[in-house]
């Protein structure tokens, strides 16, 4: 199992950039030049190539089987993307091309942002956060700009319920907001009555999803907005569980002030092995004028980059966004359509369904039926009845080439295993996935020690994980 | 129209009739009435692939694709290797999450530790990250490590890119950090004195001029005066000019598009981040460190998550969640593609590039100014530059940043490994012509 670097021979290469054309008219100054070696390995093509090769069998994709990581939406990312988000008018411009240079860069943009305006019940979008948690941020943002230029400085507070995912109140954080966590009731939604006590003058905002990290819709969340927006505060959307709502429900009718969206993981654009991902900002007309810069804007002569928002909270990211990921979710929208996108949703509520129905004899508690896109295990009887913890089962999960649910979130249910399937899996794979499920638990309830050592079927077992923080070896 | 669901209606029926439920709409009849959507989504409806690859494909040939690039400015036009392009499109790598189950995902992890080695050794420094999302990005992100608790203010070059000054402006005020810029003289940072509340010292390196900095000099006045110093670099400059552990800095950070990303109208890039041993704890975002199975072999994880949100929530140094995992895969195998002597070659072809073209430009009459540039320059033309770029790209040729605005004076030109004495010559005439 070696690393690039024990392939390397000296004098070894592979590519080979463009010869100099130009005599050298000047040379540098001696005193500014690098002393060190540069250190990167010398291969050759062939045992480049094969390197990676190997790599690639060590790795598991969408493509390879069934990954149901609840808050993830691992659905199936379509190949069409691939190729459009490749084609050279997409991949070969720069960002500072003059406007009229760009025209269909700058459309598509425009034309992404309006669909997910609609998509969400939003006034208005910025394509610029690269990822989920930068979203939060910038929508965090939007929001202390808003309360600065009413000059209200009592508005400290972002309160964040218990289940929330931690990129929730780390980016609130980041802002400078205090975290005030919400406790859940014991059906697993915001606690109306106690959110009453918590909503004050110093509320600045509420992060929510909706449905919830529990995979449930929390059917009071209008009663919610009104509390929130009864004290001055404004309602801030996570967008992760978007996919279980589309053309169902919508963010801006619930009452939210901003949204960020995931396009990897509602708009099929794949994951990358963790990223690069891309995390839109939308928001209502309230927050618009402290969206980031440039603005894209659409006149008689076309399209254009407008820098001229006196309010605007600034960059959160070099020029415009994840362009090519954009074009990605861009061309799923446009083959799902309106209807296309409504099925999914459907369907990703159907199929978590289907798999709740097989497994919920297994769990602790079931908070709700039906769920929504993703249902939570709690697994807690299982461990004091047998000693198998979430973390045996998934571990075993992998012996049978699938991927393991998320473990152990939300942080509300012990012993967690969060199932989320996405619609774009047969029946046959979530009932042979179904089977193995139920049979790694009947193995668990008659003992089978084994499953404390799994996996043994992968090319390592666990990892030391304590060892590995503790004398951390962090390069070759 | 596909929607890449598999269920057939059939099949449907029979899910449905295990879960309980009549029908699909009994699934979301929960839904208070009137936050269910009256009617359809107000979009269009879908197509079929064909229909919406030739509506992507209009799109795409709206835009200008120009043969001769010489605009910089914080994107640039390199070589990409075509065992690249391929070695990265590999389903799996492309279709993986994050490597949360390293027992199934050794492949990725091996591939961002071979990263964060590359980047130590690019940089010479102690430990790098598994990436964050663009250059910009990482400097606001280097700022909020340094952060220290009796001090307030960061002292920023002033010449430095403004797109990322601008994302350093956001970060800082986000954190409630005082900004300072620094003074410039003769295109090169400026500092004269460094306030006792100052906490960290940011600079480029070349910079936005494209001068090469007294980095030395600027990482000591830092250290004089009890701040920490964060080098935002060009990566391509590393493999030429002396690096960010040479001259002692605390942080390195910068944009590594050059190795293998297409400019792709500004996205998705990779930010790196480096820093010195003693600020390990601090770096964000995904590490990987190697570690051993129960059977004692090799193992590769995701480690000091203890940094990270999902585990400190508000505690958390930063939210940052994700990285750009396949585009620092990208850098690694275009570092690994190119090796040594293939880096120093894209270095030098940038820098002898960049001097030859200054120097036709001059022989033209064109006034350049500052003279010790790593790739890029400026130059400052008597009338608005708007009709000169117009003219250049009439011609095919895209012309250097208009760093004014397209009624200014001056513009920034960038060559790359990619330009050629023909294609260089033929625009100094197009350039001096127009003068």
């Amino acid at each position: 199992m070696s690393l690039i670097f024990d392939y390397s021979q000296q004098g070894r290469r592979c590519s080979a950039p463009p010869v100099l054309t130009v005599p050298k008219i000047t040379e540098p100054d001696p005193s500014e030049l690098r002393n060190t070696d540069i250190g990167m390995p010398e291969v050759a093509e062939v045992d480049l190539v094969r390197h990676y090769m190997e790599f690639s069998k060590q790795a598991f994709g969408v493509d390879d089987g069934f990954y149901p990581l609840g808050s993830c939406t691992m659905k199936y990312n379509p190949k069409l993307n691939e190729r459009t988000a490749a084609f050279q008018g997409f991949t070969d411009i720069h960002p500072l091309q003059s406007p009229e240079t760009v025209q269909g860069a700058l459309e598509l943009m425009y034309d992404l942002q309006e669909k997910l305006c609609r998509i969400t019940g939003m006034d208005a979008m910025t394509l610029q956060p690269a990822a989920g948690a930068h979203g939060e941020w910038t929508g965090l943002q939007l929001i202390a700009a808003y309360h600065r230029k009413r000059k209200d400085t009592k508005r400290t507070n972002v309160l964040v319920p218990d289940s929330a995912h931690g990129t929730n109140p780390a980016s609130a954080a980041m802002v400078g907001f205090n975290i005030v966590n919400i406790p859940s009731d014991e059906n697993g939604l915001v606690d109306v009555e106690k959110l009453k006590n918590y909503a004050d003058e110093n509320t600045a905002a509420l992060m929510l999803t909706n449905p919830n990290t529990l995979g449930l819709f929390d059917t009071n969340i209008e009663k919610i907005a009104e509390i929130i927006h009864g004290v001055g505060g404004l309602l801030y959307y996570d967008g992760a569980n978007l996919n279980a709502v589309m053309g169902i429900s919508r963010p801006g009718d619930m009452g939210f002030d901003a949204v960020h969206l995931n396009l990897h993981k509602t708009f099929s654009t794949p994951h990358g092995g963790g990223g690069p991902g891309s995390g839109p900002v939308g928001c209502k007309k309230n927050l618009q004028e402290f969206l980031p810069v440039p603005v894209i804007e659409k006149n008689k002569d076309g399209f254009l980059l407008s820098y001229d928002r006196p309010d605007s909270i600034g960059k959160v990211k070099n020029f415009y966004g994840n362009f090519s990921v954009c074009v990605k979710a861009y061309t799923y929208i446009t083959v799902l359509g309106a209807s296309g996108l409504k099925e999914a949703s459907e369907n990703a509520v159907l199929n978590a369904n289907y798999m709740l129905s097989s497994l919920r004899e297994y769990s602790d508690m079931i908070y709700h039926d039906p769920c929504m896109h993703e249902f939570v295990l709690g697994l807690e009887s299982l461990k004091k009845e047998t000693g198998m913890s979430a973390l045996d089962i998934a571990k075993t999960i992998l012996d049978y080439g699938i991927h393991p649910p998320t473990m152990y979130f939300p942080l509300i249910v012990h012993e967690a295993l969060m199932f989320e399937p996405t619609e774009t899996e047969s029946k046959e794979t979530l009932d042979r996935v179904i089977r193995i499920i139920i049979s790694i638990f009947e193995r668990a309830k008659s003992d089978d020690e084994t499953l404390h050592d799994s996996p043994s079927a992968t090319i390592i077992g666990r990892p030391d994980e304590v060892k590995a923080a503790r004398n951390p070896v962090l390069k070759y | 129209m596909a929607s890449y669901v598999p269920s057939t209606n059939e099949e449907r029926l029979e899910m449905l009739n295990k879960t309980g439920f009549s029908e699909m709409e009994s699934l979301f009849a929960h839904i208070p009435a009137n936050l269910r959507l009256d009617g359809k989504l107000d979009i269009e409806e879908g197509m079929s692939e064909a229909d919406a690859e030739r509506k992507l494909s209009d799109l795409a040939s709206k835009n200008t694709v120009f043969r001769h690039i010489f605009k910089g400015a914080g994107a640039y036009n390199h070589y990409i290797p075509a065992v690249v392009s391929s070695m990265v499109s590999r389903n799996e790598f492309v279709t993986a999450y994050t490597p949360y189950q390293a027992e199934i995902s050794q492949g990725v992890l091996k591939s961002i530790f071979e990263y964060q080695s590359m980047i130590c050794r690019l940089l010479d420094m102690d430990v790098a990250n598994a990436s964050v999302y663009d250059g910009g990005s990482a400097a606001g992100e280097a700022v909020l490590m340094c952060a220290e608790r009796k001090k307030n203010t960061v002292l920023m070059s002033s010449c430095m890119n403004p797109q990322t000054k601008m994302v350093v402006r956001t970060y800082c005020r986000s954190y409630g950090f005082n900004l300072v810029e620094t003074e410039e003289e003769n295109g090169r940072t400026k500092i004269d004195k460094i306030g006792e509340d100052v906490f960290a010292v940011i600079f480029s390196q070349p910079n936005y001029y494209g001068c090469i900095e007294n980095s030395e000099e600027i990482v000591d006045k830092a250290h004089n005066s009890g701040a920490k110093c964060i080098m935002s670099v060009y990566p391509v400059a590393m493999s030429m000019l002396k690096t960010p552990g040479e001259v002692g800095a605390d942080v390195a950070v910068g944009d590594g598009q050059p190795f293998g990303m297409p400019m792709a109208f500004g996205g998705p890039y990779l930010g790196f981040m480096a820093a010195t041993q003693a600020m390990m704890r601090k770096l964000p975002g995904r590490i990987v460190g190697k570690t051993e199975d129960h059977s004692g072999r090799d193992a590769y994880v995701l480690t000091l998550q203890a940094r990270e949100q999902h585990i400190k929530r508000e505690r958390a140094s930063s939210s940052i969640c994700s990285n750009q995992a396949l585009c620092a895969l990208t850098a690694t195998v275009y570092m690994s593609a190119m090796g040594k002597a293939g880096l120093k070659e894209v270095a030098e072809g940038c820098y002898y590039n960049a001097h030859y073209l200054a120097d036709m430009f001059r022989k033209k009459g064109i006034e350049v100014e500052y003279d010790n540039f790593f790739s890029e320059f400026v130059t400052c033309h008597k009338k608005s530059v708007r009709e000169l770029s117009a003219k250049c790209m009439e011609a095919g040729f895209m012309p250097g940043h208009a760093i004014d605005g397209p009624d200014g004076k001056r513009i920034l030109w960038c060559t790359t490994e990619m330009n050629y004495k023909e294609e260089m010559d033929k625009l100094a005439e197009i350039v001096g012509g127009a003068e």
